[in-house]
């Protein structure tokens, strides 16, 4: 179980303090899924960055299976079950595919056979993928699902995704959302999904918007959805509201 | 000839992949100057220069998928040599040559390798050419190596030259020379890493000479520490032909690298290409193999391994 108590995540510059996360408390029970949706700049990825060890928080702790994880590195939570997919995953000039995910799964040399398997579950076709470079020849919706492969391969207890979606077609899109609905129907994992996407959202066990760096609205996909769709998530758009100047 | 020990054996396996100092096919180890070891085959004959230091090796037409190794290792400290070595390809041969030179210096004082080779590839032949530069020792003595390499591809010929210099060369200069004849293909991989106060300086020169050529330089360089490199990549199109040259560096520490590539055409129909990059390790880089499990000094010995492979 993953918990979260008053998180906060600050930047301070001349003009002041920047609460980018501020006193977030949430908890993710064993097996579900969360999904962390809300307006750009809300601070979601900023949340997901502090459970991954991504970014230090400046207040409160971070605690994974009964540990306080608060202060261990991002090496030490990977090892003890936590993945993370980049919302824009990183080039490696000379790192093949399937190297990239025999670091992910831990073993030396990952069976063919197993990477493959991971390359067809974010809706690549293996063969012709596999033995290329992780450079700058794939495109960006490629490099996206390669990235969620890694985390797959992982074979972690909680997977967090930022933005799995962004970049990638329709069809890919389909058979990644099936692969999460697998994932999630076995309860194995748990899963933390941050996502604009209704299908993605309608996996979730529990919907959090974070707004302004805090969780404006917590609840099941039943009760959150229909706000979210009525735009009710950022008091600035709502009609009739004036631009300061 | 003179005996091979586990020092010279485990050189030659770095530099030339004997293990044992043995291969399959033709064969000169040259060691301290001397010539330790050799074996010549049917098609493939290597006789020994009378006027100046080196060996002549001749390939007959048509030799098909034979190798040839011609390592050289330096034992002595203080050994300085220059040595000349001039191939001759006959047409329509297809032959991996595997070159490099290994120092092992446990003395104070310089030792020097400077390795002329001259190709001279026939029409339509294909050589895959491999060289390593490597040193080690725990002396105080420099170990220098200045290969240069100047081939001439004669129409339909096709060279394919993998460079690497892998560590432990304190001071190298690097020069190369590839002229493509009508329809002539060169490809050229160089691989180098530079630490300490290493110093390498790296001259490239392909000249696209004939009608319908191509030529395509790949260097890709990592200097850390003190160390200071400099690259100075030219391509000239002299007649309707394609080159392409991509230079990537990383650099790291207090290093030093400077890049200053030249494209020349002399002709309306030569397309040439330059691309060239310096920049650190991206920190996003790290931070995705820490997220896989690494340590930070796993994540970058591992992108510095795959950006050398």
């Amino acid at each position: 179980m993953l918990e979260l108590q008053h998180l906060s995540y600050s930047v301070s510059s001349p003009e002041g303090t920047n609460e980018i996360v501020n006193d977030v408390s949430l908890t993710v029970p064993d097996g579900t899924l969360l999904v962390l949706t809300g307006p750009n700049g809300g601070g979601k990825t900023t949340l997901a960055k502090l459970i991954m060890g991504l970014a230090e928080p400046t207040e409160g702790t971070v605690v994974w299976n009964g540990e306080d994880i608060t202060h261990l590195s991002i090496t030490e939570r990977a090892k003890r079950g936590i993945s993370y997919g980049f919302q824009q995953p990183p080039r490696f000039k000379g790192i093949k595919v399937k190297d990239l995910l025999s670091i992910a799964s831990g073993k030396r040399l990952l069976r063919r056979s197993e990477a493959c398997e991971y390359l067809t579950r974010v809706g690549l076709c293996a063969a012709d993928y596999i033995d290329r470079e992780v450079d700058t020849s794939l495109s960006g919706g490629e490099v996206k699902r390669i990235e969620i492969a890694t985390v797959l391969a992982r074979e972690s207890g909680l997977l967090i995704l930022d933005e799995p979606e962004a970049g990638i077609d329709l069809w890919s899109f389909s058979r990644l959302t099936e692969t999460f609905r697998q994932l999630h129907e076995k309860r194995e994992r748990s899963m933390i999904i941050i996502s604009h996407q209704e299908r993605i959202i309608s996996l979730a066990d529990e919907i959090a918007v974070v707004d302004h760096g805090r969780i404006a609205k917590k609840g099941s996909a039943a009760e959150v959805f229909p706000s979210i769709m009525a735009g009710t998530g950022s008091e600035c758009l709502k009609e009739g509201t004036v631009c300061p100047n | 000839m003179s005996e091979l020990n586990s020092v010279d054996t485990a050189l030659l396996e770095t530099i030339a992949d004997m293990p044992g100092g043995k291969a399959a096919g033709a064969y000169n180890i040259r060691k301290d100057s001397g010539c330790a070891s050799r074996m010549t085959t049917e098609n493939i004959d290597i006789r020994t220069k009378e006027d100046k230091p080196g060996i002549d090796i001749l390939i007959r037409a048509g030799t098909k998928n034979e190798t040839c190794h011609i390592p050289v290792i330096i034992t002595k400290s203080g050994l300085t040599e220059t040595v000349y070595n001039d191939f001759y390809v006959g047409e329509d041969s297809d032959v991996t040559i595997i070159a490099g030179c290994g120092i092992h210096n446990c003395g104070e004082d310089v030792s020097q390798h400077d390795g002329v080779h001259t190709f001279h590839i026939g029409k339509r032949a294909r050589v895959a050419y491999v060289e390593k530069h490597y040193g080690e020792g725990d002396g105080s003595g420099r170990n220098v190596m200045n290969p240069q390499t100047v081939v001439y591809l004669e129409e339909g010929a096709f060279f394919k030259m993998d460079t690497a210099q892998i560590r432990g060369i304190d001071s190298t200069r690097r020069d190369t020379k590839i002229v493509c004849g009508p329809g002539a293909e060169t490809v050229v991989t160089e691989r180098l890493q530079t630490h300490g106060e290493q110093q390498a300086e790296s001259n490239m020169e392909i000249v696209l000479d004939g009608p319908d050529s191509r030529g395509r330089v790949i260097s890709r360089s990592v200097a850390q520490e003190h160390s200071r490199q400099i690259f100075y990549p030219r391509m000239t199109g002299n007649a309707k032909c394609f080159g392409h040259v991509q230079c990537d560096s990383i650099i790291m520490d207090s290093a030093k690298i400077t890049s200053i590539p030249s494209l020349t055409a002399n002709n309306t129909d030569a397309e040439l290409i330059h691309e060239a990059a310096i920049g650190k390790i991206a920190g996003d880089q790290l931070l995705k193999l820490q997220t896989l499990g690494l340590t930070a000094e796993e994540a970058e010995d591992r992108i510095l391994k795959g950006f050398l492979a």
